[in-house]
């Protein structure tokens, strides 16, 4: 017997808000009246490292952590972190992308190459890629520090929740003065995620 | 679903779980150093009214003021990660005979499969060599109740307490309910029990006894308590665990009959005898060490556990799945694509990298310590030789110094930050001094405790709360030590701090170089709009001075055939370098190496 939870896999690089962004999905689903675990791993990721957060809902979660294979949707905030956690999704997962690279250190210092065409590992096993260019939204929202709003927004598409659950959420969460642009971000985001 | 309101609900890591359940405890003093898993506990406990929170030198710090809080009736809690415990082993296992007055909980973190430690050790060992008891919640909610339960039963039984958490508990978020703060009825006073408290022989034996009475006392209440409990099921399969892994065994084998141990020490040995008879086959999964299932073979009761499931690293569902049921794997695993690692790296503007950029290029030994600095070992820098426990770099620099001889003086130096000198460094100091040690040691002195997340020590001029506090002078501190030649430097000087290292690893005397320069996080640092360095990429020769820093900010961009003449550059020049407006922090390291004028600050160019 297996349950009947969903995955969410947060893919990124430090810095990038994917903390936060795990959080506003996390209570809209609590909103919505689900169970919700989420698990992080801080410390030696704080910067410029590979992070990820694993968020599960559903009507009863035991575990905090997702299977390999079992992410049903991954948010990757930079393209090669798109791909980096493939054991965990499965032919049929979602991956909603953030078309932003970003130099790892051995790219940065010419000892290495960044790949090509690097989400097509992903189209090439049934993975359906939705991309978004989540910091050209954040520039049009006027603050390019709500890109990972604008991916939640992308996000919200593939979640069993109203969107003004998302609304009453980001209103709640994010710093006053920068709240008009985090709604336009998310709804361009979700504009994007429709696509 | 029915939508929820925000306020019906908490939704808390399981670090702010238990920051929630020892303020509703009525807790009074806590006290812990900063160390992952485990830090986010002191963080949030520190906003709560009614408790004294501090941030402490070390462990044993912590635990001792803990003990001295519990002595004189408060509620009292010491925080730290699983190797925290091992600095704190010598209060603990004495504390274990004076017992307290008021509750006393000493939360120990583990991180199994060393996310951000130098080791991975199973702490429950500590419970079984102190002779305490110990709990283990498997989730926030339970975090939350759980710390209630060991401030209770500290006070029931006379004895510390341990609450044992992993990295997938502290850092897991979850549902959690609330209630009020319940003052404890003990008043905080002065009473004096030297039989109790002072541990002469003579007094220290009688305790001995009081020790082994209590551990009989503590087995009955075990086979009584209700978080330790059967949940009734299939009774083909019985499963024994506790702590996190009871979560994988349940998504795993929901059916299944299960005896989950919210004590794991000592154990209920008749609750177990009973439930491995009810049961056809027995299970023990735990993480790590197979404690639970030594004990249980011990007492006789076949079982299986570690012949099955793996010692080393976290369990998680689809490991616990295929260890008891080899047959049922639900998916198909995609093999993962070679990428370019992505390994954390110190922030844009880290003052510790102008120093490492020079013990990198002086091919010195570099005997490492614990913090932000040990990145310093990943390339480009590569500048790290040793790291082995906070405080260890002066003493191991030391010895080695020792074991080689005077010639190696001027080979060996040790570097650690402020935060882990005041921990464990200066004991190490004392005896360099003491014993004629002329190895150079510099002190990474960015204000903070950077690793943990900018928490304040004794040396940064704030409190737990951000308040004003005392700052330590660490220079009139290495000379109170007998450190006669002591300079301070600004390691974003790159070229100059490489001139002073010089002088001093010459010397045939202990110095010690003070790099002072704050961390790019601290929040006020972080406000402040930085002004960005920007290449100027006519002047760049390609040279890659500036790329050995490892800086995220500065990028290499190859030519590609022809490129060079077609930009003016040498015809052999293979590429040059760029800085990122956004990442680059002002620290202007990269400006001071430039020798062809090619980084300037201020305006693009």
């Amino acid at each position: 017997m297996m349950s009947d939870n969903k995955n969410i896999l947060f893919s990124g690089v430090g810095g990038q808000g994917i903390l936060l962004a795990s959080e506003l999905t996390a209570y809209a689903l609590l909103a919505a009246g689900f169970d919700v675990k989420k698990s992080e791993v801080h410390g030696m990721a704080q910067r410029g490292g590979s992070v990820t957060a694993q968020l599960r809902y559903g009507a009863k979660v035991y575990s905090p952590l997702i299977d390999p294979g079992c992410a049903d949707v991954q948010m990757a905030f930079e393209m090669m972190e798109a791909v980096r956690y493939l054991p965990y999704l499965h032919r049929g997962s979602k991956v909603i992308v953030n078309t932003q690279q970003i130099l790892p250190p051995s790219v940065a210092t010419g000892q290495a190459e960044y790949p090509r065409d690097v989400l097509q590992e992903l189209t090439r096993r049934g993975i359906e890629v939705i991309a978004v260019d989540a910091f050209a939204i954040a520039r049009e929202a006027g603050e390019v520090r709500t890109a990972n709003v604008a991916l939640v927004g992308a996000l919200s598409v593939q979640l069993p929740v109203d969107e003004g659950v998302f609304h009453r959420i980001i209103e709640e969460h994010v710093p006053e003065r920068f709240r008009t642009e985090n709604m336009k971000a998310f709804a361009a985001g979700r504009q994007a995620g429709l696509r | 679903m029915t939508e929820r309101t925000a306020d019906t609900i908490r939704w808390l890591s399981g670090n702010e779980a238990i920051a929630l359940g020892a303020w509703e405890a009525g807790v009074r003093v806590a006290s812990g150093y900063p160390g992952t898993p485990s830090t986010e506990i002191m963080e949030h406990l520190s906003g709560y009214e009614g408790v004294y929170t501090e941030w402490a030198p070390n462990e044993k710090v912590a635990l001792e003021v803990a003990i001295g809080a519990s002595f004189a009736g408060g509620r009292a809690l010491a925080t730290m990660k699983h190797v925290g415990l091992n600095v704190a082993a010598d209060p603990l296992f004495t504390a274990a005979y004076t017992g307290g007055r008021g509750g006393l909980v000493i939360l120990t973190a583990d991180d199994p499969d060393m996310h951000s430690s130098q080791n991975e050790q199973d702490n429950r060992n500590y419970a079984l060599a102190a002779k305490l008891p110990m709990l283990e919640p498997s989730d926030p909610a339970e975090s939350r109740e759980f710390v209630k339960i060991a401030f209770a039963l500290s006070e029931e039984l006379d004895t510390p307490v341990l609450l044992r958490i992993t990295t997938r508990i502290a850092h897991v978020k979850g549902v959690v309910g609330t209630g009020e703060r319940v003052e404890s009825p003990l008043q905080p006073r002065i009473e004096k029990h030297p039989e109790k408290f002072v541990m002469l022989p003579a007094m220290a034996r009688r305790r001995r006894l009081h020790v082994e009475e209590r551990m009989q006392r503590s087995r009955a209440l075990a086979e009584t308590v209700p978080y330790n409990r059967v949940e009734a099921g299939d009774r083909k399969r019985g499963f024994i665990t506790s702590s996190v892994s009871y979560l994988y065994v349940k998504e795993a084998f929901p059916e299944a009959t299960v005896l989950k141990l919210g004590m794991c020490w000592p154990l209920p040995e008749k609750k177990i005898r009973d439930f491995a008879a009810s049961v056809d086959e027995l299970f023990i999964v735990e993480e790590l060490d197979p404690f639970l299932e030594t004990q249980i073979k011990a007492m006789g009761i076949p079982c299986r556990g570690k012949e099955l499931i793996p010692a080393i690293g976290e369990l998680n569902t689809a490991i616990v799945r295929k260890a008891i049921d080899p047959g049922r794997q639900p998916v198909e695993l995609f093999e993962s694509v070679p990428l370019p690692p992505r390994p954390p790296n110190m922030c844009p503007g880290c003052p510790h990298r102008g120093i490492f950029f020079n013990l990198s290029r002086m091919k010195l030994f570099v005997s490492g310590d614990i913090g932000c600095y040990t990145l310093g070992f990943l390339p480009p820098l590569n500048a790290l030789d040793t790291t082995v426990c906070m405080g260890a770099s002066i003493p191991m620099a030391h010895g080695m110094v020792k074991a080689i001889g005077p010639e190696a003086n001027q080979q060996v130096v040790s570097v650690i930050g402020d935060s882990t000198f005041v921990h464990s460094g200066i004991t190490g100091l004392i005896n360099s001094v003491y014993n004629g040690s002329a190895a150079t040691l510099i002190i990474l002195d960015n204000r903070i405790t950077a690793m943990t997340g900018q928490q304040p020590n004794p040396a940064s001029g704030t409190s737990i709360k951000g308040e004003p506090a005392q700052s330590l002078d660490l220079e009139a501190l290495c000379r109170a030590v007998g450190v006669k030649h002591v300079r301070v430097v600004n390691p974003h000087e790159v070229p100059e701090c490489r001139k002073i290292i010089k002088e001093e690893v010459e010397r045939d005397e202990m110095s010690v170089i003070i790099a002072r320069a704050p961390c790019v996080l601290l929040p006020e640092l972080k406000l402040r709009k930085p002004v960005s360095y920007y290449t100027n990429i006519d002047n760049c020769v390609g040279c890659t001075s500036c790329i050995r820093l490892g800086c995220p900010a500065i990028s290499w961009h190859p030519l590609a055939e022809g490129e060079a003449e077609a930009r003016g550059y040498k015809k052999s020049q293979k590429g040059y370098s760029q800085i990122d407006e956004v990442l680059c922090n002002d620290c202007g390291q990269c400006a001071s190496l430039c020798k062809f004028n090619a980084i300037t600050r201020g305006e693009p160019k």
